[in-house]
């Protein structure tokens, strides 16, 4: 929050194993050094330490405990978003690989690393849940589509609350993975700036507790009300041109919530600052919510999370509901005068009741979250 | 419990090509013989696209086509659960090999085929489908976390679900760590309404503690459900190729199980 409010970005030039492209990232540093969880020495991968880094954090540890002991372990989920799990564990290793026989280190824990659904596993045992658990891998919607599992899993009653979270760190296959299709820039990402330019990639996670809406014990609690999923159609790499698919996700969010346009006080972008996504995302909201709606893209300040974008943004967003702040735009000067939005570079205030976030992955993977307060 | 309705089923394995050539052999009338599984690209892509498929691509459309088919449901028409512990392997192997060694070209192809939902991707363009579309992992539980959610997304949602599992091998040195010994690929339509179509109820059950494992009798087949993750969807065919009302049970991981009650229709 502090970071928000003090336009502090997380982006620096990437000095990053050793990676030669010439860009920004956003890096926690700490982590060359972590190490996670003793007993859990096998998972210990760049993407489950920052999951224990992230999992530590505002008392997380003590609230999902508090759950357990009102649920029990089996009746807690836990549905994560993830693009490219411990990946980073194997490009290291293929490096290392054994000159006579071509095989992989023998400390190389495929499992618990590099297989997607390490880090279910990892926060599961860290947790010690034991409940339904599975990786969502969509790209850059996974971390806020699994805000959507956890509601159908609660409603089936195949789980009484869920811990739902996301968590993406570096690795070269994005950043040279990205840099291939012309889309990461030089500078620190200027979200919906006239001369955007392309993607700072970040790393970062977040993790939420969700529990039954009846359940809520807080004065003023904050509800997830409504999810919105689509599909492009379209293109792999490419974002619909006249934004079909975040039209849909959109609508189907603001439906699902029972709201209308002028009920959301705030809208999180997508913005990942590539000329394409943002041209998209632009005509899209603009077809939902005309210009009347103060929107931003927080990348900026975090880079793009990918799989753990829809998490972060989703928890941005309730900061903005909690303090009655509007997120402004870090890095971008100038903005697109062919984007009809209430885009705001400043940050403001304001009484911000309902937010919509949205996450839109390869693929053609769209998701929006409607978080916030009941009438 | 959740109870639904299987309307449509597709598959690709090895000497398992296609639901309607293989249901004998699942029932147990007749004898499976072991060949290599049929791997082609779908019809139902752009040429562009179909030189770009890899085999989870070739997998899932597929299978995911001959569901359609048999349940005459428009493509378009359902929402999507992709489910595979492991996603395009041969390309995952390339693009490691490629990072290791300069300089490193990674193509823009590669990188947009490494994600794990690429599968989903190509099939929502060729299926021309706006619906929801989700890609899940669960190692060695991959099925039994798509049919997990899938039959959520049926009971709260009353959404029409295609389930599209799938795994294939990892070249060397992956494989030594994760051996996967086929590529296989099945898929079920599945409804909250009973239908002219149904073949089947399943009732669906996630359960915490362990719990017997349903396996398969032919020795060839339940070495197939033991090497391959999408494979552990073999129980679940071969009670719908039965027709006959089955109890069955599949292990999920962190030591549950889900238990699937199949009556036919």
């Amino acid at each position: 929050m502090e970071a928000l409010q003090a336009r502090r970005s997380g982006l620096v030039p990437c000095a990053f194993e050793d990676v030669d492209l010439e860009t920004y990232i956003a890096k926690v540093g700490m982590l060359d050094s972590f190490r996670v969880r003793a007993d859990l020495s096998a998972f210990d991968c760049r993407n489950n330490r920052l999951a224990q880094l992230c999992l530590e954090q505002d008392g997380f540890v003590e609230a999902t405990e508090a759950a357990r002991k009102k649920y029990g372990a089996a009746r807690i989920g836990v549905f994560m978003g993830t693009s490219t799990s411990g990946i980073l564990q194997t490009e290291l290793a293929y490096r290392h690989l054994d000159p006579q026989t071509g095989a992989l280190p023998p400390d190389f824990h495929y499992a618990e690393t590099q297989n997607s659904y390490s880090l279910a596993g990892f926060v599961s045992h860290y947790l010690g849940l034991t409940g339904p658990s599975f990786v969502v891998s969509s790209a850059c919607s996974s971390s806020a589509k699994v805000f959507a599992n956890a509601l159908r899993m609660m409603e089936a009653g195949v789980c009484d609350a869920a811990v739902i979270g996301g968590v993406d760190s570096l690795c070269l296959s994005t950043l040279y993975g990205f840099n291939s299709l012309g889309l990461v820039s030089r500078f620190p990402c200027r979200p919906y700036d006239a001369e955007r330019d392309g993607i700072s990639v970040g790393e970062g996670g977040g993790f939420v507790l969700i529990e039954r809406a009846t359940e809520a014990k807080a004065a003023d609690p904050m509800f997830l009300l409504g999810v919105g999923e689509s599909s492009d159609a379209y293109h792999m790499s490419t974002p619909h041109p006249e934004g079909l698919g975040a039209i849909l996700a959109m609508q189907r969010a603001l439906d699902a919530a029972g709201l209308q346009a002028d009920d959301i006080d705030y809208i999180n972008l997508h913005g990942t600052a590539t000329k394409s996504n943002d041209a998209s995302e632009g005509k899209a909201v603009a077809e939902v919510f005309g210009d009347k709606v103060p929107c931003s893209s927080t990348k900026g300040w975090t880079g793009h999370l990918l799989g753990a974008a829809g998490i972060t943004e989703a928890i941005i967003a309730m900061l903005a509901v909690e303090h009655g702040f509007i997120p402004g735009s870090v890095n971008t000067q100038q903005l697109d005068s062919a984007i009809a939005i209430d885009y705001r570079i400043e940050n403001g205030a304001g009484k911000i009741r309902r937010v919509l976030s949205n996450s839109f992955g390869f693929g053609g993977s769209n998701c929006s979250l409607v978080l916030g307060r009941k009438a | 419990m959740m109870r639904l309705y299987v309307e449509g089923i597709g598959l690709l394995g090895p000497g398992l090509d296609g639901w309607s050539a293989s249901r004998a052999v699942l029932a147990g009338e007749a004898a499976y013989v072991a060949a290599p599984t049929n791997l082609r690209a779908s019809d139902m892509l752009p040429a562009a696209e179909r030189r770009r498929a890899g085999v989870p691509i070739k997998l899932a459309l597929t299978v995911g086509q001959e569901a359609f088919l048999q349940a005459g449901r428009e493509t378009k028409s359902a929402s999507t659960v992709f489910t595979s512990s492991g996603g395009d392997n041969d390309n995952v192997h390339a693009i490691n090999g490629i990072l290791a060694t300069a300089p490193r070209e990674v193509s823009p192809t590669r990188f947009h085929n490494s994600v794990h939902n690429a599968a989903a991707g190509y099939w929502c363009i060729a299926a021309g489908s706006h619906e929801p579309s989700t890609s899940l992992c669960a190692y060695d539980a991959s099925f039994v976390a798509g049919l997990l959610e899938s039959a959520t997304q049926v009971v709260v949602d009353d959404a029409v679900v295609a389930l599209v599992a799938y795994d294939h091998s990892y070249p060397e040195p992956l494989h030594s760590v994760r051996p996967i010994t086929t590529s296989f690929g099945a898929a079920l339509i599945l409804t909250k309404q009973q239908s002219a179509k149904s073949l089947a109820a399943i009732e669906v059950e996630f359960r915490s503690g362990k719990a017997p494992e349903t396996t398969m009798k032919d020795e060839a087949l339940e070495d197939l459900r033991k090497g391959v993750p999408a494979a552990r969807v073999l129980p679940l065919l071969a009670a719908l190729a039965a027709a006959k009302t089955t109890q069955i049970s599949i292990d999920y991981l962190e030591g549950n199980h889900l238990d699937i009650r199949v009556t036919p229709c």
